[in-house]
């Protein structure tokens, strides 16, 4: 049972009052017409999954009916940020990457 | 023989309320504040069961949630029937029933103990594995036989009497375990405001403080306790759940306790001030930190047949004797690798009994406690321990020699010390098993000789979990936890003075797991692991032999750690044995995963009082009260409650749909048609919204005008349609299925949310506000002008129009539409004004036999006309083009609306897709059977293409033969041919491919 | 022709209407009065429900509610906006969704004067048949919740005069704290038999007392 902040309630509740949506971040081709039946296909079927950060949609069924975007981590479940829509995370695969090769310089220059 | 072993004075329970209890079939006394497990220790009982594979007797080792030999089957009545209880933790109670769990025809003569006896050469481990393989076919037999033989005790056959519920928290600090570091950590945490829930599994709040022989503050250790809990249930903002176990432990600090409520009062039940109470209740936990305060499990040491009755822990004869005032035995030996054990021989000695000798494996044990033993005169051996124990249905002597642990081998001779008691300890394991649900792996400490927990967000493991056991160290453990806690949930923690206790001075222990034997483990005698699953030390060494390396993989070979037990005994001494075996260390073998639930839990608290009427939400229309009234049978739809036909008098349901059916066709029927959901759509792009989410176009619908609609997912599959109105130029009432209203609204926000927020729209649901009813058949018009107050004439009110009107005094939106091919309107009303206008409908239609139908009758008219259903024509994989709509697609829409792009990929192209298409049996009084996979050869062989199946199928009272639709592979090009249907039971079907429409192909019946 | 329509839903000449517990039960022992029991319930019938959507951010839709409204507009999750002498409240239900509740047969007269004075992107939907408020009070109301909902509520996550929307066992309800021991809960019409015998049974064990 996660413990999910509604950025749009600004209230942490109970994950029974959301709906997982799925990957975040998966924006309909502009031009459907002009997108080949490739990419198409790759709008329609095909999703990350990812083992540590993923970006998730999520949907606020029984509290604001609003979506929201989720950065959770697939191994701890620890969820590390919500956003809205339109907005992007702070907290990425690359982020963290960087944040943790800082903090192993950082160690090293201290020895 | 009245509670011979129970002490003249002493222990916490109350003497002048003597309890009656039966355990198989013999009747017992014991007292207030005994378990079930004391009052029988204190009445001399040693046999309590037989064990799981090899039905050799067992009696009580411990005191606790770690028992795994004194598993009961409780209850006096057949539905009071509780398997799996501890007698360790069970209360006891006036009138209790309690029977072994194993054991036939008794745990005395025990027929598989034959089997047993033979001994371990014949079940080894994997011996279900090896033995029962083959022939498959045998398989139901061996399982026959094994289910009787395993398994821990029996549910009941008949109803639970007792009702159970849930309940939700929220609270700053759950502290688990109400021991010194528990009680320690709740002050700490209440004392600076914190929202506190402290659980304790016992009955009484303490845990070791309630057989502690030491001091806190210059009083015993279980005044204390007393006093900490009197304080801490005089705050407000602090629950204390006593009886409660935290059973398991899930993301981001939310815990499930079970509380026990009245297992300690009787079997059912008992009414409390007059009303039904839950017999247990599950409180969910959401906790800003938890601090767990489990404790420790005290090892027992690994030597020859120490399973016989009277081994025990060497912790829970203490507890035994301070608590319960029961000394289970005369003569002890005490075996030991520590000072803290010595606790026992010392408890012994003062209640007046025998210390034989304390056999302790160092060479030279200095500590406080040792002395104590000393200045008693007790007999200790050092250097040694109990490689044996003698005896069978109880012990009567324990065989001792001098090891040499590197080596793993006895030094010198073996003794033998007449005893009926042997109390053993190899050390004490960190009760890790809630910090590990969420995954984290346990972390070996050296210096502890046991694993802690790794380390958990929000997650605070304080004392003997934690490694502090001593009591000074976890009671400053829990404090300081309790008060970090608090702080890091933002608020300020109060300082605290720690209690004092005087420190005990204890020498270092010695690892000692498996002990070894004058013989190889394989063929010394039974050394047991895990008591409660019958693994040995030979067995974890064959497992290991057998390749099964991985501590899992031994886990699941053997057994070892599965059933009520979880591991809580056998895990540590298990893996020690799997790492000398394979010459690693215990941290490179590891732990295996611990589960929930921590200790078997009821379903009844599981399940809470989300059963019966509550199992799943009825939900009801405005006019459900009628179709009662009316005897209506019902038909679960998505979740509501819809009458499925109105059955006259002794009517079958065939009878009665086909009267409904004839009644619309020829006169007049109605249907209750709220439950379609509804939606409100409001804002200048409202329409433009339309036009995206729809296949067809919306551009020109004027208001006073109705529209069919189809929906598509984004892969161009149906997904939902509907008759939209438009209400005013931006503002539209939309109509979904019934089990699609929900969905169609979250689908509509989210494309709205996340792809088109520029759109100015809003969406509403008003499924609930509107009552629908559907006035069907030649004679509506007739009917209803008797009760509007507008022009029905068809000039006026033309086929898929809309008008607003009084019906029966009550404003009205009238659609006319129809699903039935009938001239047809239905009637939306405010719900608070339903009843007055279907009963006015009623008064008026008595002369046209205005006639009440039902879902079945709404699908035979509908499915006669070739209207689909969603979710019965449609799977999710069929296209507007596969049903035959493409009249209901706009590909010319400007903007590629939803499933338009998918509309053209190859797939959705390909002309053998599977088709809707009519079906009429050749044998016209048979209804095909939906679901029915159609052939297209007489001849059945297997495999033979299947090229369709039959979506729905009835009989038609107007057609007069059984009809169906069905999709079938390239079936619009069929029409004409026969195909066939094979049936389970040998029989093939023949039916003609037709149009899908079978009745009124022009529409003239409702263009009139 | 207009942008939208309205509909006045009641009758000019009173017929008997029907709340969405009109047929519903009561299958568990009460108790005869309110003295003494543990949790009260009552059912506040036929009130007039409405929907109202916009665009917080828009001073003209703050100003044009609270003239319509006689109260402010909620901007944030957290009071309700009341006004009791005139028994009107306004909730906020998301960043573009109120609920706002009037008297019995209010409800069209209201949407009118809400839509006289809106403009730009709004929208009104009348709901008041499509939902029903009870009333739960007393020293065991609380617990009622805690065991048919998930929120936290106690008075440091849920003071007096919040309201929110949340599952209510197992379907959903707007739940308003009015007092220190009394709740307001708006639950669905479909659902309000359920949710009805779920709160009586969760109320049996305190004793509780059915207000009419």
């Amino acid at each position: 049972m996660l413990h999910i902040y509604c950025p749009h309630c600004e209230e942490y509740r109970e994950e029974e009052e959301f709906r997982p949506k799925g990957e975040a971040h998966i924006a309909r081709p502009i031009d459907p017409v002009n997108t080949s039946d490739e990419d198409w296909g790759d709008y329609l079927f095909f999703r990350k999954n990812p083992r540590g950060l993923h970006h998730e949609q999520w949907f606020h069924a029984a509290g604001c009916r609003k979506f929201f975007n989720a950065t959770r981590d697939t191994v701890t479940y620890e969820i590390l940020e919500t956003y809205k829509p339109g907005q992007q995370p702070a907290v990425t695969a690359e982020s963290r990457k960087a944040q943790a090769s800082a903090q192993a310089s950082n160690q090293g220059a201290a020895k | 023989m009245s509670q011979r072993n129970r002490l003249g004075a002493g222990g916490r329970i109350d003497r002048k309320r003597a309890l009656r209890f039966t355990f198989n079939g013999v009747s017992y006394q014991g007292y207030a504040g005994d378990t079930l497990a004391s009052a029988l220790l204190a009445n001399g009982v040693d046999v309590l069961n037989r064990s799981f594979k090899y039905a050799r007797p067992r009696g009580v080792v411990t005191a606790g949630a770690d028992e795994p030999n004194a598993i009961v089957q409780l209850g006096a009545t057949e539905a009071g029937q509780v398997p799996n209880v501890r007698a360790t933790q069970q209360a006891l109670y006036d009138g209790l029933v309690a029977k072994s769990t194993n054991g036939w025809p008794n745990v005395d003569r025990d027929v598989m103990g034959v089997l047993g006896k033979l001994g371990g050469k014949f079940m080894p481990p994997g011996f279900y594995y090896k033995t029962f393989m083959s022939p498959a076919s045998a398989w139901p037999k061996y399982e026959q036989y094994i289910r009787k033989a395993a398994g821990l005790g029996r549910s009941p056959v008949e109803n639970d009497p007792d009702i159970y519920d849930h309940m939700n928290h929220h609270c700053d600090v759950l502290v688990v375990g109400a021991g010194p570091a528990g009680l320690g950590a709740a002050l700490a945490a209440a004392r600076s405001g914190a929202r506190v829930i402290l659980c304790d599994e016992q009955e009484e709040m303490g845990g070791s403080l309630l057989d502690s022989r030491e001091e806190i503050d210059g009083k015993p250790a279980a005044e204390w306790a007393a006093a900490a809990v009197a304080e801490l249930g005089a705050l407000p903002d602090v629950l204390l759940l006593s009886r409660t176990t935290a059973n398991g432990y899930h993301d981001h600090n939310f815990v499930t306790l079970h509380q026990r409520r009245t297992e300690h009062l009787a079997d059912v039940a008992p009414l409390a001030d007059g009303r039904r109470q839950a017999r247990a209740r599950m409180h969910k936990v959401r906790a800003g930190r938890v601090v767990l305060a489990t404790g420790t499990h005290e090892r027992p040491l690994v030597y020859a047949r120490n399973d016989v009755p009277g081994n025990m822990v060497a912790g829970a004869v203490s507890t035994y004797i301070r608590r319960y005032a029961v000394a289970p035995g005369q003569r002890l030996v005490l075996s030991t690798t520590n000072d803290h054990a010595y606790r026992a021989a010392l408890d012994w000695h003062d209640a007046g009994r025998e210390v034989v000798a304390i056999v302790d494996a160092r060479e030279a044990p200095d500590g406080e406690l040792v002395a104590a033993a000393r200045a008693r005169n007790i007999r200790i051996i050092t250097g040694s321990a109990v490689i044996e124990a003698q005896g069978k249905k109880r012990v009567t002597a324990a065989v001792v020699a001098a090891i040499d642990i590197d080596g793993f081998r006895v030094k010198g001779n073996t003794s033998e010390l007449a005893c009926d008691t042997i109390a053993s300890s190899g050390g004490y394991s960190p009760v890790v098993h809630l910090a590990a649900h969420t995954g984290s792996r346990p972390v070996w400490r050296e210096d502890l000789l046991g694993f802690v927990s790794g380390s958990v967000p929000g997650q605070i493991p304080a004392g003997g979990v934690n490694g502090r056991w001593a009591l000074n160290d976890a009671l400053a453990d829990g404090f300081e936890a309790g008060a970090r806690a608090a702080a890091e949930t933002g608020l300020s923690a109060s300082a605290f003075t720690l209690p004092t206790v005087a420190p005990v001075r204890e020498g270092k222990p010695v690892a000692l797991y498996q002990v070894p034997h004058t013989k190889p483990a394989m063929r010394a005698p039974k050394q047991f692991v895990d008591q409660q699953n019958d693994v040995t030390a030979s067995g974890i060494e064959l497992a290991t032999r057998e390749g099964f390396e991985s501590i899992e993989h031994v886990k699941r070979y053997t057994g070892l750690g599965f059933g009520t037990d979880q591991g809580k005994l056998g895990n540590i001494n298990g893996m020690a044995i799997a790492a000398r075996v394979t010459q690693q260390t215990i941290p490179d073998v590891g732990t295996t995963v611990f589960r929930p639930n921590y200790t078997p839990i009821t379903f009844g608290a599981i399940a809470g009082r989300h059963c019966n009427e509550f199992f799943d939400p009825r939900r009801y229309t405005a006019l459900h009260a009628w179709h009662v009234e009316r005897g209506a049978k019902f038909e679960e739809v998505g979740q509501w409650m819809r009458p499925w036909y109105f059955p006259r008098g002794s009517e079958s349901m065939h009878e009665a749909v086909q009267r409904e059916c004839r009644a619309v066709r020829e006169g007049v029927g109605i249907l209750d048609a709220s439950t379609l959901g509804k939606i409100e759509v409001q804002g200048k792009d409202a329409r433009e919204f339309l036009n995206r989410l729809y296949t067809n176009a919306w551009t020109k619908l004027d208001p006073g005008k109705c529209r069919y609609g189809l929906m598509c997912k984004d892969d161009g599959m149906v997904m939902d349609d509907g008759v939209t109105a438009c209400l005013a130029t931006n503002h539209f009432h939309m109509t979904t299925t019934t089990g699609g209203a929900a969905g169609v609204l979250d689908w509509m926000e989210m494309w709205h949310q996340t792809e088109w927020p520029d759109l100015e729209v809003y969406f509403n649901s008003t499924t609930d506000h509107w009552a629908a009813m559907t006035v069907t058949g030649p004679n509506a018009r007739k009917l209803l002008a008797e009760l509007v107050d507008i022009d029905m004439s068809a000039e006026a009110f033309a086929y898929m129009d809309w008008r607003e009107a009084k019906i029966a005094g009550v404003p009205a939106r009238i659609f006319r539409i129809s699903f039935t091919g009938e001239l047809s309107y239905e009637i939306n009303v405010q719900a608070n004004y339903a009843m007055h206008v279907w009963k006015a409908l009623f008064d008026k239609g008595a002369k046209y036999d205005l006639t009440p139908y039902g879902t079945e009758t709404m699908h035979v008219l509908r499915a006669e006309k070739g209207f689909i259903i969603i979710g019965q024509e449609t799977d999710g994989s069929v296209t507007p083009e596969d049903l035959g709509m493409q009249w209901a697609v706009g590909y010319k829409k400007p903007y590629s609306w939803i499933g338009r792009r998918a509309l053209s990929r190859p797939d959705t192209k390909r002309e053998d897709r599977k088709q809707l298409v009519g079906l009429k049996p050749l044998d016209a009084q048979l209804v095909l059977q939906e679901g029915a996979q159609i052939v297209l050869e007489k001849e059945i062989r297997i495999p033979m293409p299947m090229v369709g199946h039959v979506t729905s199928s009835y009989f038609s009272p107007t057609l007069g033969h059984g009809f169906a639709l069905a999709l079938i592979k390239g079936g619009s090009q069929r029409i004409g041919q026969t195909v066939y249907l094979p049936m389970a039971d040998g029989k093939v079907h023949a039916a003609e491919v037709v149009s899908p429409v079978f009745y009124d192909p022009q529409g003239a019946r409702h263009h009139v | 022709m207009s942008e939208f329509a309205t509909f006045n839903a009641h009758p000019a000449a009173p017929v008997r209407a029907e709340s969405p517990l009109a047929a519903s039960r009561v299958g568990v022992a009460v108790q005869s009065s309110a003295q003494g029991a543990g949790v009260c319930i009552g059912e506040r019938a036929l009130l007039g429900h409405l929907i109202l959507r916009g665009k917080a951010a828009d001073e003209g839709f703050r100003a044009g509610v609270e003239a319509a409204l006689g109260v402010p507009l909620p901007l944030k999750l957290g009071p309700v906006a009341r006004d009791d002498a005139r028994g009107v409240s306004v909730q906020w239900m998301s960043p573009d969704e109120w609920l706002v509740v009037v008297p019995e047969a209010q409800d069209h007269e209201t949407e009118l004067r809400l839509r006289a004075a809106l403009s730009g992107h709004y929208a009104v939907i009348n709901v008041s048949g499509a939902q029903t408020l009870l009333e739960l009070s007393g020293p065991a109301a609380r617990q009622v919740l805690m065991k048919s909902a998930g929120y936290d509520f106690h008075p440091s996550a849920f003071p007096v005069g919040k309201g929110i929307s949340t599952t209510l066992a197992k379907s959903t309800a707007v739940i308003r704290r009015t007092g220190e021991a009394q709740w307001e809960l708006i639950i669905r019409r479909s659902f309000a038999d359920y949710l009805y015998s779920w709160l009586l049974d969760a109320s049996e064990e305190f004793g509780v007392f059915v207000a009419r």
